[in-house]
This record gives structure tokens, sequence and C-alpha cells, in this order.
């Protein structure tokens, strides 16, 4: 790869950082929050992967690499306890909600 | 308005920050690439983003794998679905498909493990297919509920990882080595029967996360029928 190519991804990293941030403190819907973080971790997994390529001698880094590994299989986990997490909130408003209605 | 406006500024100046971080970084960092590279003959693999996961690094990967653990206990001690959450398949479509589709990718998780030592792949990307296959079984609703309550097999699958995991370290530090420290001979053995162990865990993990709670009995059936 060149180093335009790095360059190009490593801005779309932190172009994807930032979108994902923006989209965390404005969005409402907890949905929408949890995607937007997911956005931010690509970002940094994008970046990660980048500067793995872009180092002396020609081999690949494969620490960042590993690093990048772990980090989407914790991002799926956090992922999916954040949305057990909203539904749980989710039942708990409907309940609440029923209980005034009486 | 205001705070829309503000939201844009904040993104783009947190957008510049980072670019301009990014961009001012050493052109040609030195890097791990030449330490992890020279060390690749004694760790056992020759892909060295595998000996990275699992012979440099292990520690960091037995902790991920304690992680898909700690999640799932989370989701399970939030919520509990009927065992039957999913017993309707999506499409009448996806019965068909999956019979022909499951074989291979179960045969190309495995594929997965096995070429991890050699090229890119490993427990984690094999896992992942794992996974799959059991997201698109409960979307076909094909696994019968009374598979998902025999919850002391899936319990034994979901943690097979870990213990594997740690019996391996606890052997290496009895053997007078560090934690995880393998044997050169060992490692790529021991490597296997971890990846192999995990991969497990890993698929059932992502499965169950998926299934998003804990199985529990039908409250329509009666007791004592809907265990087998």
């Amino acid at each position: 790869m060149n180093p335009d190519a790095h360059t190009l991804f490593l801005l779309a990293g932190a172009a994807l950082f930032a979108l994902g941030l923006r989209g965390v403190f404005s969005r409402a819907p907890l949905l929408q929050r949890i995607i937007a973080i997911n956005v931010m971790g690509n970002g940094v997994f994008l970046v990660f992967i980048t500067l793995a390529a872009r180092v002396a001698g020609g081999k690949t880094d494969p620490v960042p690499h590993a690093m990048v590994l772990t980090g989407i299989v914790v991002a799926v986990c956090a992922t999916a306890l954040a949305l057990t997490l909203a539904e749980r909130l989710r039942a708990l408003e409907e309940e609440k909600e029923k209980e005034e209605q009486r | 308005m205001m705070a829309r406006v503000g939201g844009w500024f904040f993104m783009v100046l947190v957008f510049g920050g980072l670019a301009w971080g990014l961009l001012s970084l050493p052109e040609e960092p030195p890097g791990l690439a030449p330490a992890a590279h020279e060390a690749l003959p004694r760790s056992g693999v020759s892909n060295p983003v595998t000996a990275v996961l699992l012979n440099y690094r292990a520690y960091d990967t037995l902790l991920e794998v304690a992680v898909l653990v700690l999640a799932i206990v989370a989701v399970w001690s939030l919520r509990a679905r009927p065992a039957t959450a999913f017993a309707a398949p999506a499409s009448p479509m996806l019965g068909a498909l999956l019979r022909l589709l499951l074989p291979l990718v179960v045969l190309a998780g495995g594929y997965l493990l096995w070429i991890g030592a050699f090229a890119p792949g490993g427990a984690f990307q094999g896992g992942a297919l794992l996974g799959g296959a059991i997201v698109l079984l409960l979307l076909g609703g094909m696994l019968n509920h009374r598979v998902l309550l025999r919850t002391a097999w899936l319990k034994a699958g979901l943690v097979v990882g870990l213990t594997v995991f740690i019996a391996v370290g606890l052997g290496t530090m009895l053997a007078g080595r560090s934690l995880l420290e393998y044997p050169e001979t060992l490692a790529g053995t021991l490597i296997l029967v971890i990846e192999a162990a995990a991969l497990v865990s890993i698929g059932l993990t992502l499965g169950a996360l998926f299934f998003g709670g804990r199985p529990e009995p039908d409250p329509d059936t009666p007791k004592g029928s809907s265990r087998a």
C-alpha cells in the first residue's frame, strides 16, 4: 500500500470516531447510541490496522492486528450487554407506565 | 438549532484534533514487527498474529475469553427468555437453505481453526462462523427448545474455553515455568488445544448472546413436559 492510502485510512478512522462521538451525545434513543459507540470503535480499529501496515521494514506489525481482534470480540460482548440493558430498561419503563395508568 | 450547530462544530473539532495527531505520527515507526518475526520459529505457529494472540500475549487472550464468559453471565442475569422464543422459522426458505449451508459453515469453522497456525484464521474467526451458524439455526426455528433447556451442556460449552486455557496456564506453572510459557516442542499442540476449546466457547457465546437471555421453560407448557 502506498502512503496516500495510509493517510486516507487514518483520516477515515478519525472521521468515523468523530461521527460516532457526535452520535453518542446527540442521539436520544439508546439503540442509536449503542450503534454510535460501535462506529467510534470501528474508527479506532481502522487507525490501528493502518498503523500496523506502515511500520518500517515492510513487514506488517502483528501486535496491533491481535489487539484489534481482541477489541472486536470485546466490542461484540459489550454491545450485547448494552442491548440487554437497554431492553431491560424499556421493560421496566413499560411496567411503570402500566402502573401509573391504573 | 444552536445545539445542533454546536454538535457539528464539536464533531469537526474532534476530527481536526485527531487528524492532526494521526498525521503527525512518524511515517515509518519501528513497531514490534521485527521482534515478533524474530521469535516466530520458537512460537509453535508460523502465523505471527496467532503467535501474538496465543503465545507472546496469551495472557490478554485468556482475559478476553474471560470477558466472553462475563458477558454471558451478565446477560443471563439480566434477562430470561422462553426457550420457544425462536420456535417459528423467520422464513420457510431458511430451513431448506440451512440444510445445505450448515455442514459447510461448520466445516469452514474447523478449517479456519486449523489454518490459523499458518495463515489468517484462528479460534475467533472460526468461532464467529459457528456463532453465525447458531444464529441461523435459531432464525430457522431449527433449534428445538428442549436442546436449549439442557442448560448443563450449554453452560459446560460456554466455559470450556476458559477452563482449558486456565488449565494449560496452571500446567505450565506446575512445570516450573511462568503462566502460559509453553515448552518450545509442545507450543504448537498446546495452542491448537486451547484454540479448539475456545472455538466451541466463542461460537456458543455468540449464539447465546444473540438469543439474548437465559433460556427458561415456556410459562404456557405444563411443568415437567418441557424438560427432556
